[in-house]
């Protein structure tokens, strides 16, 4: 078995989910390599050579892969798939944009989002917004798979790894990269964040998330929201955690306003210890919680952000 | 120009599914079916994009069962002219489907392809990937914006940070995301004339296109329960506990 892991990174840094992919490709084998795509991303792949699990880093750098378009890398991916039995990526944007084209172009199946690995060719995957665990066989030659990171936890201590050049492929023309609007925050990011303070409709609005704001600054957390509150337009789509936003599973989740739609439970459900909060006794997020309180979160959450 | 949308028949996903007795799938015999979320954001989109004078003509096409003319027939209430359904009772998986859009996309020469983003029943997020690749088009996946001008069309992608812009060659395929729109509710005029609207049944073998599947199912449970928690009485009695019992702050 040969295992290539596509590294997610900015060209400096490796971002989190890739040293959880790596430690899924590590219960696979012990042939790992890790594939560094970017522009002046020596920092990236130095990086990558030292997450432990790794045998070899490939790395690639041209301009073409500065911004990781889903044209170019499932084309780069392809240029070495052959030398693979199984490619893995983080199941975050960045392998769910280009993952099925490189699958499609090696005409075999993808196995999305596995939460599981039971052999070479069986893996575990969530359903249905979570409610169910599938457990699927491939028989295709070349498994192409994508990683639910937060159910693999990153290998503790230090690698080194060979690195080696790969060849470029040209740019596809197809896409342009026009520019990023990219939210700033001092905050962590959501998937890779300890402690998650999130917000739902119950909120009102937006501005109240400063409420929550607040909270996270005390806790070091990061700010998410459930589709409710991205439906609504009190945040962007960016915060969205839930079957259609982001896996999440931080120490501690606190769910404000929050009721708890099967599709928000699914990107939550697996956190450490969840706490909520809602004036609602009867919402589905406390079949979930640690910890629950059933007060007004315009009267809790300052009261919390006091007492810390 | 026109349009090409995929749109999925899906357990409503209001409706909490049950694993089957046997372990060997989700029971959908008797369960209340919808379109698929995303897919209603496509056609609307579609439908928003004609409206516009953008679009001359929305093909809705679904992969599956007969039923699917159903969400088909929902598809052109929204304001879809035509549908194709590709009948099939295998278990169509992704690969399948792009290979069957792919056949379709030669007969119908769309300019654009709208798909949802995922379908809310086996959460892939692949079909509308798989068909960009097949058909060696650009894609922009994750959309909440796009834009045709010309030969190129302008999309903004929710991406994980925040929002990425990407000009993309047409033909191309995008995948729809939750902003992109809010489709809107189909009234019972137009589902009377959505019935009289040409509806075309064909079969995968009349398109030259295997879509027996590559994953095997082996089974399906339902996930550990997370254990029971306990309700506190006071913010004061929220933080002992999470310093002194869970020690998470």
């Amino acid at each position: 078995m040969a295992i290539l892991v596509i590294a997610e990174h900015d060209n400096k840094q490796l971002k989190t989910g890739t040293t959880n992919t790596i430690a899924a490709a590590a219960k696979l084998g012990a042939d790992v390599s890790v594939l560094v795509a970017g522009h002046q991303c020596a920092d990236a792949a130095a990086a990558a050579a030292k997450v432990p699990g790794v045998a070899k880093v490939l790395v690639v750098d041209a301009e073409q892969y500065a911004v990781p378009l889903a044209e170019n890398f499932a084309a780069l991916v392809l240029s070495i798939a052959d030398k693979f039995t199984h490619i893995l990526a983080p199941a975050t944007g960045f392998g769910k944009n280009f993952m099925p084209r490189v699958a499609a172009l090696l005409d075999v199946a993808q196995i999305s989002d596995i939460s599981g690995i039971e052999s070479a060719d069986t893996f575990v995957r969530p359903i249905y917004a979570g409610n169910v665990m599938a457990t699927v066989q491939s028989k295709d030659r070349i498994k192409v798979i994508t990683v639910r990171i937060t159910a693999f936890d990153p290998a503790e201590g230090a690698g080194q790894a060979a690195t080696e050049t790969v060849a470029a492929v040209a740019d596809s023309g197809l896409t342009q990269f026009k520019g990023h609007e990219l939210t700033k925050s001092a905050r962590p990011e959501l998937t890779a964040a300890r402690v998650i303070v999130s917000g739902g409709r119950g909120m009102g609005n937006g501005e109240n998330f400063k409420l929550l704001e607040a909270l996270a600054d005390k806790l070091g957390a990061a700010v998410g929201a459930s589709r409710a509150a991205v439906d609504s337009g009190f945040v962007t789509n960016d915060y969205q955690v839930g079957q259609t936003g982001k896996i999440v599973a931080p120490e501690l989740y606190i769910a404000v306003g929050i009721s708890g739609a099967i599709q928000h439970l699914a990107g939550m459900k697996d956190s450490k210890v969840i706490v909520a909060i809602n004036k609602d006794a009867e919402a589905p997020i406390f079949s979930v919680a640690n910890y629950w309180l059933v007060e007004d979160l315009f009267k809790a959450v300052p009261e919390l952000t006091a007492a810390l | 120009m026109k349009v090409l949308v995929g749109v999925k028949r899906v357990v409503d996903p209001n409706v909490k599914v049950r694993v089957k007795a046997d372990g060997s799938g989700v029971e959908t015999a008797n369960i209340k079916m919808a379109i698929n979320p995303f897919c209603e954001i496509a056609v609307e989109q579609a439908v928003r994009m004609k409206e516009a004078g953008v679009v001359t003509e929305i093909v809705v096409v679904s992969v599956g069962l007969p039923q699917c003319q159903e969400t088909l027939r929902t598809a052109m209430a929204m304001g879809a002219d035509r549908g194709i359904l590709v009948e099939t009772d295998v278990d169509v998986q992704p690969l399948a489907v792009a290979k069957v859009m792919k056949a379709i996309i030669a007969k119908e020469n769309p300019q654009l392809v709208i798909m949802g983003k995922q379908a809310v029943d086996n959460d892939c997020n692949q079909t509308g990937q798989m068909i960009a690749a097949l058909m060696g088009w650009p894609q922009a996946t994750h959309i909440s914006k796009v834009e045709p001008a010309g030969d190129v069309a302008n999309v903004t992608r929710e991406v994980d940070g925040g929002l990425e812009s990407l000009t993309i060659k047409l033909p191309a395929v995008v995948t729809a995301d939750l902003r992109l729109n809010e489709p809107r509710y189909v009234t019972l005029p137009n589902i009377m004339k959505a019935k009289k609207k040409p509806l075309e049944v064909i079969k995968p073998d009349a398109l030259c296109v295997d879509v027996a599947p590559r994953l095997t199912t082996l089974k399906v449970v339902e996930p550990a329960k997370r254990g029971s928690g306990v309700k506190l009485a006071d913010v004061a009695e929220l933080v002992n506990k999470l310093k002194n019992e869970a020690k998470v702050i």
